[in-house]
């Protein structure tokens, strides 16, 4: 194996200073009838190089990759342009290979990093500050509501159903195990209108744009939370707030999100990042790190550690705020170099290229009689819309024509069958939407 | 040879401070649609937005010398202590960069990813036979989200089998303190178990426990072999305990890298136990992240995993993702877990395979041992056995004697060009030094560390000062953790715009 070094030479030399007769004397401690025969194990036959690369080519050419097919599929997960420059930095060995930054001094590139990431993301959402990163958006809405728990002391959170199903999954096993309660605000119209299932919680979360790509009414939601003596939270796409007003503009108490378009590969959801940011007087109940700026205890030059550590696992065990340690390091160092290498502009382009692509996107499908399903909504890059068949069969034969048109709704709500949810980045042309429209007229022909 | 002192580099600059108004750092995608009224479209738009505005070349220098100032396995040995920071193998990161992998949408049809399911099932079932389990799920994202599915497992079952009194979950003393923080999570109470002068188990004492409140007992949290890196020799019997007061036995997998291919935890008496892929199966830590943790289950346990369970059927033959599981937990993520990390793995598991795959547990067993061994005289080791995959080794005399702490210690070691290990881990051990050198180094390199250690005690005997100053060729000598508390600054704030 050319990951393990040893000669027999070697082995010879390390058995006589450790003063053992052989390897398996150092597992004596454990009992013979526990112990498996070297290679007595039922496994695949070792693969060279050469031929692992076939094999995994051979497997990974079984999928449908959106590379050669064009991709209108997002709730959630967003197929972005990357800059080449995001793949070639966290490739970087000193970035890849490192462990969590617990020795400030061998890790100052890595700290420094974290905490320009944190600085754009806090920036982005419109909040005082934000932590290292979550495992991914699910679980940042997750531990958003738990915290809102351990501050306001009510075991009782409230969920808009427009907010993502599997997200809504998460919270209701994270929350079942705690024994929280978890009430759903109805929707109306695409849109979390009805807020008064929220008398008790501890938190109100809300999506926007929220599942069905509808950008929700903030201002409401706030003075809903207020009524209730609740916690604001909103889940958000971070690229959309490089053009509206960001939640923490509307008075979000916490805000979550998914990092994954901005700079990550849609890798069938993992490995993705999970944003979350909040205001000052609650930075001592956030979960996970969070790095901060200093300067040396005996000199003058600044330097950057991880901060508020009594808050975590590894210090305060089951008092800790969360059992988070290990969170998305390189994921959100790609979201940093992503957003830095596009910067204010290209943020803002990005997301603009989105809402013009969309908005043509309805429009032309207006004009073969497809409509949206909530018309009079204001969206940003998806929305949904009715087709006079079953969506499941649609999506299907567009497929066919090498186009992923989006995600049949009917499995997540049950009025929703020929409901399809369509997202447009700025990766999609004009003659990929237009492929789209004419593929789509032929199917429902 | 003793170190010198290197040049001091200039603070480094933020990104924010080499922003200039107007630059570009990479072409962005034109759009070729026809242009909206984006406050009709949208409502309410933001005024400022803060990101900064660099060429290409600035932001690839940027980052470039700021990793230049970060050290990784890449770069030198990481003996840190239960982290196993093995070589991640460059093969890895080609295979999990093929477009049939990392170009997938989640939510596409799952006819569409037989090739994927195919992995993950791969996965499992290699994963299945290396730890004797019945059952893998993959869905935890990282090693402490996979303590905690455990977990819920173990309450669901327990709730399903009408033992719902068992609110408590024993935790050792040496254990992690992800443990506690995720028997926590899931609601229980946490009492701990001591670990006795051999660094065993204390069997009285667990007994004692048992016997006065066994029936409330839902879990017991073990980590084998231990963070004292020592292999519980009375591992069936504590699990035959724990059985007949009617909890269930959970193995923290953070040290499987001693046991693959040796021996297998699901053979021990374990219900259920986590794996950290990025520890064992070379999957890189990124820094801290992405985590990969799966969890292997015996079959009592497996009605209960989250969804989707991947599984090969057995009329078909096919492999695949089933949601329909009544008792399941439900999510406890959002997708398919780290499938990208899981082709990491897997490719790493194949390079192995049934031929090599032994050689893991006994060269990383190797190397602790002979790390053990040759710095036994300057730095004890804290039991006196046979370590497995890592070495606890205690600088108290240094203390004692001559006022430096095992920070000293490992401070030092970066002016010689080597990480730190773990210190003050585990939290029994006085002046704690954890050092897992893992199977990917050579003897070169374990000598060159062991020569430092053994000249770093020696100074710490004749030139304490230096030791205490440590660090004092890296970019930045000991950083004020108080201070970083006390001023609270985790963000790069705009300047405010002067008045004319």
């Amino acid at each position: 194996m050319p990951y393990i070094p040893h000669t027999e030479a070697d082995v010879r030399e390390m058995l006589a200073t450790i003063g053992a007769d052989s390897i398996d004397e150092l597992f004596r401690e454990i009992p013979d009838e526990l112990r498996v025969k070297v290679g007595a194990l039922a496994l695949p036959n070792a693969l060279d190089e050469s031929r692992l690369a076939s094999h995994l080519k051979e497997l990974s050419a079984k999928n449908v990759n959106l590379e050669d097919n064009v991709c209108f599929l997002g709730a959630g997960i967003y197929d972005r342009y990357v800059p080449s420059t995001v793949s070639a930095i966290i490739s970087r060995g000193e970035f890849l290979t490192s462990y969590t930054p617990y020795q400030p001094e061998a890790s100052q590139g890595y700290l420094q990093t974290i905490y320009e990431f944190q600085s754009m993301i806090a920036e982005l959402y419109g909040m005082d500050l934000a932590n290292a990163s979550m495992y991914d958006g699910a679980t940042a809405l997750a531990e958003a509501a738990i915290m809102a728990v351990g501050i306001k002391g009510h075991d009782k959170v409230a969920v808009s159903q427009a907010v993502h199903p599997h997200y809504r999954q998460v919270l209701d096993t994270y929350c079942w195990s705690m024994g929280i309660e978890v009430v759903t605000l109805p929707i109306e119209n695409g849109l979390t209108t009805d807020y008064s299932a929220a008398a008790g919680a501890s938190c109100i979360l809300v999506q926007s744009p929220n599942f069905f790509g509808v950008i929700e009414d903030l201002n409401a939601a706030k003075q809903a939370s207020e009524t209730h003596g609740a916690m604001f939270i909103v889940s958000a796409d971070p690229v959309g707030c490089a053009l509206m007003s960001p939640p923490g503009a509307y008075g979000a108490d916490v805000v979550v999100g998914e990092g994954q378009p901005m700079g990550v590969a849609m890798g069938l959801g993992g490995p993705l990042v999970g944003l979350f940011c909040t205001k000052k007087e609650f930075v001592r109940s956030i979960p996970g790190r969070i790095v901060g700026r200093t300067k040396e205890a005996h000199g003058d030059l600044p330097g950057y550690v991880m901060t508020l550590r009594t808050r975590e696992q590894d210090i305060r065990r089951e008092k800790a705020t969360s059992n988070i340690c290990t969170n998305e390091a390189l994921m959100a160092l790609a979201c940093t170099v992503h957003m830095s290498a596009l910067g204010k502009n290209g943020m803002k382009a990005v997301a603009e290229s989105s809402v013009r692509n969309a908005h043509y996107l309805i429009s032309e499908l207006a004009s073969i009689g497809v409509h949206r399903r909530h018309p009079s909504a204001k969206v940003f890059c998806e929305f949904v819309i009715d087709l006079p068949k079953n969506a499941n069969e649609v999506r299907d034969s567009l497929l066919q024509d090498g186009i992923l048109a989006g995600l049949p709704l009917g499995s997540y709500y049950a009025d929703m069958e020929n409901s399809l949810l369509v997202a447009v980045t700025e990766k999609r042309t004009k003659a990929e939407i237009d492929r789209f429209v004419s593929s789509l007229k032929h199917t429902i022909a | 040879m003793r170190p010198t002192r290197s040049k001091r580099v200039p603070e480094p600059q933020l990104i924010f401070d080499k922003s200039r108004s107007g630059r570009l750092g990479c072409n962005v995608p034109k759009c070729d649609t026809p242009e909206v009224d984006l406050s009709a479209a949208l409502g309410e738009l933001r005024e400022e937005l803060h990101l900064p505005e660099v060429s290409e070349l600035d932001l690839v220098r940027h980052f470039t010398n700021l990793s230049q100032i970060n050290y990784g396995i890449d770069t030198g040995f990481y003996p840190l202590g239960s982290c196993t920071m093995k070589y991640n193998p460059k093969i890895n990161e080609v295979t999990a960069r093929y477009a049939g992998f990392a170009a997938l949408h989640p939510m596409q049809p799952v006819e569409t990813i037989p090739g994927a399911l195919e992995l993950l099932n791969g996965v499992q079932e290699i994963l299945c036979e290396i730890t004797g389990f019945d059952a893998i799920t993959l869905q935890p994202l990282a090693g402490a989200h996979g303590e905690m599915t455990c977990l819920m497992l173990i309450k669901a079952y327990h709730e399903r089998i009408g033992q719902t009194q068992r609110h408590i979950v024993l935790v050792p003393d040496s254990a992690h303190g992800t443990n506690p923080a995720s028997a926590a999570r899931c609601g229980y109470d946490v009492k701990p178990v001591p670990t006795d002068a051999d660094g065993n188990t204390d069997l009285a004492a667990l007994t004692k426990s048992l016997e006065e409140h066994g029936d409330k007992v839902a879990a017991l949290m073990l980590t084998n072999p231990s963070t004292l890196g020592l292999f519980e020799p009375n591992i069936s019997l504590i699990c035959k305990m724990i059985h007949d007061a009617g909890g269930q036995v959970f193995c923290d997998g953070a040290n499987m890298n001693a046991m693959v291919g040796t021996t297998r935890p699901g053979d021990h008496g374990f219900d259920c136990m986590h794996l950290n892929l990025h520890k064992t199966f070379s999957t890189p830590h990124g820094g801290g992240g992405p985590g990969c943790g799966a969890i292997g289950l015996q079959a009592h346990l497996a009605p209960y995993q989250p969804v989707p369970v991947i599984k090969r059927e057995e009329e078909s033959g096919e492999v695949i993702a089933e949601y329909e599981r009544p008792l399941s937990i439900g999510r406890v993520s959002a997708y398919y877990g780290q499938f990208l990390m899981e082709v990491r793995a897997y490719t790493y598991l194949m390079a192995y395979g049934r031929e090599n795959m032994a050689d893991i547990s006994r060269y990383a067993v190797l190397n602790a041992n002979y790390v053990r061994a040759r710095l036994k005289e300057v730095l004890p080791p804290a039991h006196d056995r046979p370590c497995m995959h890592e070495c606890i080794l205690t600088a108290e005399k240094y203390k004692k004697n001559h006022g430096v702490r095992a920070l000293d210690i490992s401070k030092r070691l970066i002016d010689y060009g080597f990480h730190p290990p773990t210190n003050y881990f585990p939290l029994i051990v006085p002046e704690c030094l954890m050092i897992e050198p893992t199977e990917t180094e050579s003897k070169e390199t374990l000598d060159a560390f062991c020569d430092a250690m053994i000249e770093i005690c020696h100074e710490a005997m004749t030139t304490p000062d230096v030791l205490h100053a440590a660090p004092s060729t890296a970019v930045v000598g000991r950083l004020d953790e108080t201070a970083a508390v006390k001023n609270l600054d985790v963000r790069w704030q705009a300047p405010k715009p002067v008045l004319a």
